[in-house]
């Protein structure tokens, strides 16, 4: 078996709520995988488990061969866990949470800094300002540090690029490929499904449960929809109009256009004519082609 | 020109801490009713220029009117007819919904009478009926998000300041949270909204687009893309942000 995370019938619970339900899902060494859901789809919950920070109630999982209830001491030396809040000592300097991340783990700054160093070197200039007054791409730029610091086999990363610009998301997803290339396997979620794409593979979870993992070409294949995007004059007035269309099952904003899951009778420019007799102009209706992006409104729209 | 047009004047506007130059001669206008999308890469000046905007904070020179209201010296009438919505603090966790709304009422001196009638229908558009009494803690992201923009424009403020509303907020909140922008300018509000989603620059009537303190891009996303020859806004971004010399 080459799964380095193995995650075998899985199940959290807070108190009354369940969190995670029968979750199994293995992950290969060196993969570069997403978690893709909506808020309180129990992402965090995945990664507080693996991260041993909080034990399954039933089911379990193992991380490099190692048990991460019974191991869990061995297991955290072989992760790297960056939550989704920011985690770092706010008072102590850039420097010193290094230092003291590194020192956690019993690792060598020295040592290992070849494996930050094309993060870190943006944060050099600045060795002795407090982790609390950086910027938001600074922080995130040193929790990586702190969290690769010990040379993890394993990275857990909780929407990493929350509130991050995307010139710098850009840039955070090369410093991503790069540590994949050098042999680490990620896992990391986000709410931005342009990154999803940029995973070999990646699940869908929503309310506790996969509802799928695949690459993420395969998984478009799956929304088998049949839809068209749509403009005019105004959006607004459109996405309300063509709402109320019998032959139309969903409509949602998407960028400059509206995208419009229809059913098999929709006839576009029928459509189109009825959308300007409701006195819109510029009306344009034209195939389109799915993404994860529809297909993660179809998967999770109905709990809304 | 007439003045009354526009919801935000701004001319020259200009923040310095020390040697620093954080907003440098920020000149634009936003109309009344109008989307504006303040967009900008992390540290490019976006939330110091915004601080200003709301009479939170002084500029070093240059002036600028919000709601008829001068920045610098009428920064108190400025904070009571503007709403604000930011990302990381916007409800008490601990108060019941409808106990949030009445806390935000009452600081904008609403009447016990108006707040009342006001929470009622808000809850009643909004289909949050269900929420009312329920903490704030316990109700799913959505919905918090939804109340904190009731909370943040319960006293009808002319125009409302979003700073970062959808960050981290899942595919299909944020269309909701959207549509409930869209309605909100329907009914004659001014919204001012930073985002890093680019999909969400789309729906704004007029973007800008800061670098490094300066405001280098700002149009229609329809015009912004024909001018850089761009499909997308995000497209825009890249090109216009890529450029930034400060980092951070």
């Amino acid at each position: 078996m080459n799964a380095i995370v193995d995650i075998s019938r899985l199940s959290a619970r807070y108190g009354r709520t369940t969190a995670l339900d029968d979750v199994s899902l293995q992950i290969d060494k060196g993969e570069l995988f997403g978690v893709i859901g909506p808020d309180g789809a129990g992402k965090s919950t995945l990664y507080k488990i693996l991260a041993t920070l909080m034990p399954p109630v039933s089911g379990g999982a193992s991380v490099c061969g190692l048990d991460i209830v019974k191991d869990y001491r061995d297991v955290r030396s072989r992760i790297g866990y960056m939550p989704e809040r920011f985690s770092l000592y706010k008072d102590l300097s850039v420097q010193e949470n290094l230092k003291f991340f590194a020192a956690l783990f019993g690792a060598s700054v020295r040592k290992n800094y070849d494996l930050i160093a094309p993060i870190f070197r943006q944060l050099e200039r600045f060795p002795d300002r407090k982790a609390g007054a950086l910027s938001g791409g600074m922080k995130q730029k040193l929790a990586l540090s702190c969290a690769l610091i010990h040379r993890p086999e394993i990275l857990l990363l909780d929407e990493p690029t929350t509130g991050v610009d995307a010139v710098s998301r850009s840039e955070f997803w090369e410093i991503l490929r790069s540590l994949k290339n050098q042999g680490i396997t990620i896992l990391v979620s986000t709410s931005y499904m342009d990154e999803a794409n940029l995973c070999q593979r990646i699940a869908m979870i929503d309310r506790g449960r996969i509802l799928g993992t695949d690459t993420p070409a395969r998984l478009v294949d799956r929304l088998g929809e049949r839809l068209f995007a749509a403009r005019a004059d105004n959006m607004f007035r459109l996405l309300e109009e063509l709402r109320r269309l019998p032959q139309v099952k969903e409509c949602y904003t998407f960028g400059a256009t509206l995208h419009v899951v229809v059913s098999d009778d929709f006839d576009p420019q029928q459509a189109a004519r009825i959308m300007e007799n409701c006195g819109l102009k510029d009306v344009d209706i034209t195939p389109a082609k799915g993404t994860i992006e529809d297909l993660f409104i179809k998967l999770t729209a109905n709990e809304h | 020109m007439n003045i009354s047009e526009y919801a935000i004047t701004v001319k020259n506007l200009t923040k310095k801490f020390g040697d620093f130059t954080a907003v440098d001669r920020i000149t634009f206008d936003v109309r009344k009713g109008e989307i504006f999308g303040f967009l900008g890469a992390n540290g490019a000046g976006k939330t110091t220029a915004m601080r200003m905007l709301c009479g939170l904070s002084v500029p070093t020179s240059g002036n600028g009117c919000v709601a008829g209201f001068d920045i610098v010296s009428q920064a108190e009438m400025i904070k009571r007819r503007i709403g604000y919505m930011s990302q990381s603090f916007s409800l008490y966790q601990n108060l019941t919904a409808e106990e949030n709304l009445r806390l935000f009422g009452t600081i904008y001196g609403l009447s016990d009478r108006e707040i009342k009638t006001r929470s009622q229908r808000l809850f009643q558009d909004l289909d949050m009926e269900s929420m009312r009494g329920k903490r704030v803690g316990d109700i799913p992201v959505g919905w918090k998000q939804k109340l904190a923009f009731v909370a943040a424009t319960i006293h009808t403020p002319e125009i409302v300041f979003l700073d970062e509303p959808t960050g981290g907020v899942d595919p299909v909140t944020r269309r909701k949270f959207w549509e409930l922008i869209y309605r909100a300018t329907a009914d004659g509000m001014t919204v001012f909204v930073t985002t890093h989603y680019l999909d969400e620059a789309e729906y704004c009537n007029r973007v800008s687009i800061m670098v490094d303190g300066r405001i280098e891009a700002l149009d229609s996303p329809e015009n912004l893309k024909k001018r850089y020859d761009a499909d997308t806004m995000d497209e825009v971004f890249r090109t216009v942000a890529q450029d930034a010399k400060r980092t951070e």
